[in-house]
C-alpha cells in the first residue's frame, strides 16, 4: 500500500511546520545530517530524517526531490527554512523522537532505505 | 570546444559565505535541464557536480562565477572563484578530507566529500587552482560517455 506524506505525522507524533503536497507519496527513505552525503545517496521522492534545520535544508532537498523533510529531537526550525519550504512546496514535520526512533516508526511503515547507485 | 551551438549558455554569480542563497544556481540548473528533458539520472549527477562546485565557492572563496553551457549531447561547466586556492590537491581529493571550519562542518557542510562526488558525477574534470587567488574548476558530462 502506497505511503503518502499524511500518514507519517501520527506515526512520528509530529508537527507539521508546513504543509506541502500532504497526498504526495513517498517510496523511500534517507537518513543524516551530511549535506553532501544526502545528494550523493538519496532517492527522489524519499523522506529525509535529520537534525539540520537551516534552509540550505530545502535546497538540497529541492536537488533531489525530496518531497518531506523530518527534523528531529524537536530541533528548532529556522524562519527561513520555512518560508523556503512554503514556497517550494516542501513539507516540513517536527518530532519529538530521536533520528533512529523516528527512522524504526517509518520503515514499520513499510518505507524501505534505498540508496542512488554510484557511477 | 566544437563550433556547435549551445542550447542555452548560463552566467550566475556565487557569493561567498552566502549560505542562504547557497544551492540557488543548482536548483536553477535542475529545473532547466528538467525543461529540456535530459534523462533523470543524467541530470543527477550533473546537479550533483553542479552543486558541490557552487557549494565550495560559498563554503571557501569571496566570490566566484558559475557557467553552464547546455549542449544536446553534453554539458560544460566552469567554476571560477575568487578564493584561498587549494594548496595540496591529491589531499582534497581525499574523501573526508576538509580544511572547513567546525561551524561550517555543524550544519553538515564541508564534510569532505565535495571533490571526490564532483569526480565521481563527471565525465571529465580538471582544477586549476592557484594559493592566494583562486580556483576554476572545469567539468564535463556526455549524454553517452562512450561514444
Amino acid at each position: 500500500m502506497a505511503v503518502k506524506i499524511r500518514d507519517l505525522v501520527e506515526p512520528l507524533e509530529a508537527t507539521v511546520l508546513v504543509a506541502g503536497d500532504m497526498e504526495r507519496e513517498i517510496r523511500g527513505g534517507y537518513c543524516g545530517d551530511l549535506l553532501s552525503d544526502c545528494i550523493a545517496h538519496a532517492v527522489e521522492d524519499s523522506v529525509w530524517v535529520t537534525v539540520q534545520s537551516h534552509p540550505n535544508v530545502i535546497a538540497v532537498a529541492i536537488l533531489v526531490g525530496i518531497p518531506c523533510v523530518v527534523v528531529v529531537n524537536n530541533y528548532d526550525v529556522d524562519k527561513e527554512t520555512l518560508d523556503r519550504a512554503q514556497k517550494e512546496g516542501i513539507t516540513v514535520l517536527r518530532t519529538p523522537l530521536s533520528a533512529f526512533e523516528a527512522v524504526a516508526r517509518l520503515s514499520a511503515l513499510g518505507i524501505p532505505g534505498k540508496k542512488r547507485r554510484e557511477h | 570546444m566544437t563550433d556547435e551551438k549551445p542550447l542555452i549558455e548560463i552566467e550566475r554569480t556565487i557569493t561567498g559565505g552566502d549560505f542562504q542563497s547557497a544551492g540557488d544556481v543548482s536548483s536553477e540548473l535542475k529545473r532547466i535541464l528538467q525543461q529540456i528533458g535530459f534523462p533523470a539520472a543524467f541530470s543527477r549527477r550533473v546537479v550533483i557536480a553542479a552543486y558541490e562546485a557552487e557549494m565550495n565557492v560559498v563554503i571557501h572563496a569571496f566570490r566566484g562565477v558559475f557557467r553552464a553551457w547546455i549542449f544536446p549531447q553534453r554539458i560544460h561547466i566552469e567554476v571560477d572563484d575568487e578564493g584561498p586556492g587549494i594548496p595540496d590537491l591529491e589531499l582534497a581529493f581525499q574523501e573526508g578530507y576538509s580544511t572547513a571550519p567546525p561551524h561550517i562542518r555543524e550544519m553538515g557542510f564541508g564534510a569532505g566529500y565535495g571533490l571526490s562526488n564532483m569526480k565521481k558525477c563527471s565525465d571529465r574534470l580538471e582544477i586549476d587552482t592557484r594559493v592566494g587567488e583562486g580556483t576554476k574548476v572545469i567539468m564535463d558530462f556526455f549524454l553517452n560517455p562512450d561514444s
